[in-house]
């Protein structure tokens, strides 16, 4: 019978959000259309290092597997990407995964994404309809606005902009593009638009819009192929306008 | 505006970058080629520069404040960044890095070339002319410090034209952020001529 074949992944571990990292070599058995996340979980049926040492299973996040959540993102040979749609097959061996490194690690794999749900509330990026009473269907959407709104309604918060980009680090504020492209989104919405000022403000607070040093990595790396350069200088456009409101007074200022 | 200082501290200091920073430089380098024309005609530019109206509130408002500001806080811009060339080499980031680097050159050349010319002149050391500069620039290193100055100040200057259309929201299509692109490279292209033209006059007479 011919030699059961093996994928190395190479994984950087990190036992709690405050201990030390350290790489784990494993070998698991190949199958056809594996994808990282079934590796992932071969290690987990049977954790043994490549060094024939036991040791835990991995722990990583994931929740959809078809790339829509972006719960489980990691860099995996050094490009930040979704596990879930990084195909053995597809990669260079061995696979070397690490946590994303802008983000605090909870464990091995597992990040925290909390600054990103944090800069989503600082741009109000949703679209208030509560009231004391019906409010009625609001305003219709052409087709076609609607059609160019959902390739910005692709983000899926899963962080690799945020990862990619140099002014998103320890040392800044910057909220990162995903959330500067969302204030944009729902800007464009007709119901939305009735809060666009606001909004904008959140995007006028320190660590908005204004870190942003134009490197552009976001918008070559966003796996749903997002404009987020275009977005963000939408949104600069915008802020330039609002400000401009500000000071001199406009009745349209809001 | 008070509450937002971040965001009006730092579109003021792109747009310093540009007015009157980088029209300053760019008029600076006009002026200084003169000296391709001859000592004469170089002396008469510099002199005429040198003896406007207000000189020394002019420079303080177009120039030293403006500068100082953008400086300072160009410096700590640079300290919150992390650079990832070698793991993301896209040309953006290159250039995103590359403004950096320049931004911290050109500090050092600006204070360097401040103190070695304006200073003098102040302190009675010195006079504006032609000679001066031919003293300055006949030593090859300090020849090819100047290159190297003049070189990281007018791409900082292009590049940074480029970033205040596109922070500003000026260039928001990516078809028109690559048209500013290629017109902020001629921009680089065509100063750095002019300065560097004006330095071989002074270094080697020609």
């Amino acid at each position: 019978m011919a030699e059961q074949k093996t994928v190395t992944f190479i994984i950087t571990r990190q036992d709690s959000p405050d201990s030390a990292p350290y790489k784990q070599s494993f070998n698991v058995p190949y199958r056809k259309n594996m994808n990282v996340i079934s590796g992932l979980m071969e290690i987990r049926k049977n954790p043994v290092t490549a060094d024939g040492e036991k040791t835990t299973p991995i722990a990583w996040d994931m929740s959809c597997l078809e790339e829509v959540c972006g719960a489980c993102s990691m860099v995996i040979n050094g490009v930040p990407r979704q596990s879930c749609a990084a195909l053995v097959d597809e990669l260079e061996h061995p696979i070397r995964l690490e946590p994303m490194s802008t983000f605090p690690v909870v464990r091995d794999l597992v990040i925290d994404r909390e600054r990103m749900f944090d800069a989503l509330k600082q741009v109000k990026a949703w679209i208030p309809i509560d009231g004391t009473y019906d409010l009625g269907p609001g305003p219709r959407m052409p087709e076609k606005k609607r059609q160019w709104a959902y390739e910005l309604s692709k983000c899926m918060t899963c962080g690799v902009c945020l990862e990619a980009c140099p002014n998103v680090n320890d040392k800044s504020n910057f909220i990162g593009p995903a959330a500067i492209s969302q204030a944009r989104l729902f800007n464009s919405h007709p119901t939305g638009e009735m809060n666009a000022a606001e909004r904008i403000a959140g995007l006028m607070e320190d660590g908005g819009l204004v870190g942003c040093g134009n490197a552009q990595n976001c918008v070559q790396v966003c796996p749903k192929g997002i404009p987020l350069t275009t977005s963000i200088a939408a949104m600069n456009r915008a802020a330039t306008v609002q400000s401009f409101k500000n000071f001199f007074g406009s009745d349209n200022a809001h | 505006m008070a509450e937002n200082r971040e965001f009006f501290t730092r579109r003021l200091h792109s747009l310093l970058g540009v007015v009157p920073i980088g029209l300053f430089m760019v008029q600076h380098l006009i002026i200084n080629h003169f000296a391709v024309y001859g000592e004469e005609s170089f002396n008469k530019a510099a002199g005429f520069m040198a003896n406007l109206p207000f000189v020394l509130v002019l420079e303080i408002f177009v120039i030293y404040l403006p500068i100082l500001f953008h400086a300072i806080l160009g410096v700590y811009i640079v300290f919150v960044a992390k650079n990832n060339v070698r793991r993301f080499g896209f040309v953006r980031n290159w250039l995103f890095y590359l403004q950096r680097i320049t931004g911290i050159v050109t500090l050092v050349f600006i204070a360097w070339h401040v103190f070695e010319t304006r200073v003098q002149v102040a302190l009675g050391n010195a006079e504006v002319n032609y000679s001066l500069m031919e003293g300055i620039l006949d030593n090859p290193v300090m020849f090819w410090f100047y290159v190297i100055g003049v070189l990281s100040a007018v791409f900082h200057f292009a590049n940074g034209l480029w970033g205040f259309f596109v922070s500003w929201g000026i260039a928001q299509s990516p078809r028109s952020q690559k048209i500013v692109t290629y017109a902020t490279l001629l921009v680089f292209l065509v100063v750095s001529y002019i300065g560097i033209r004006t330095l071989i006059t002074f270094a080697y007479g020609v």
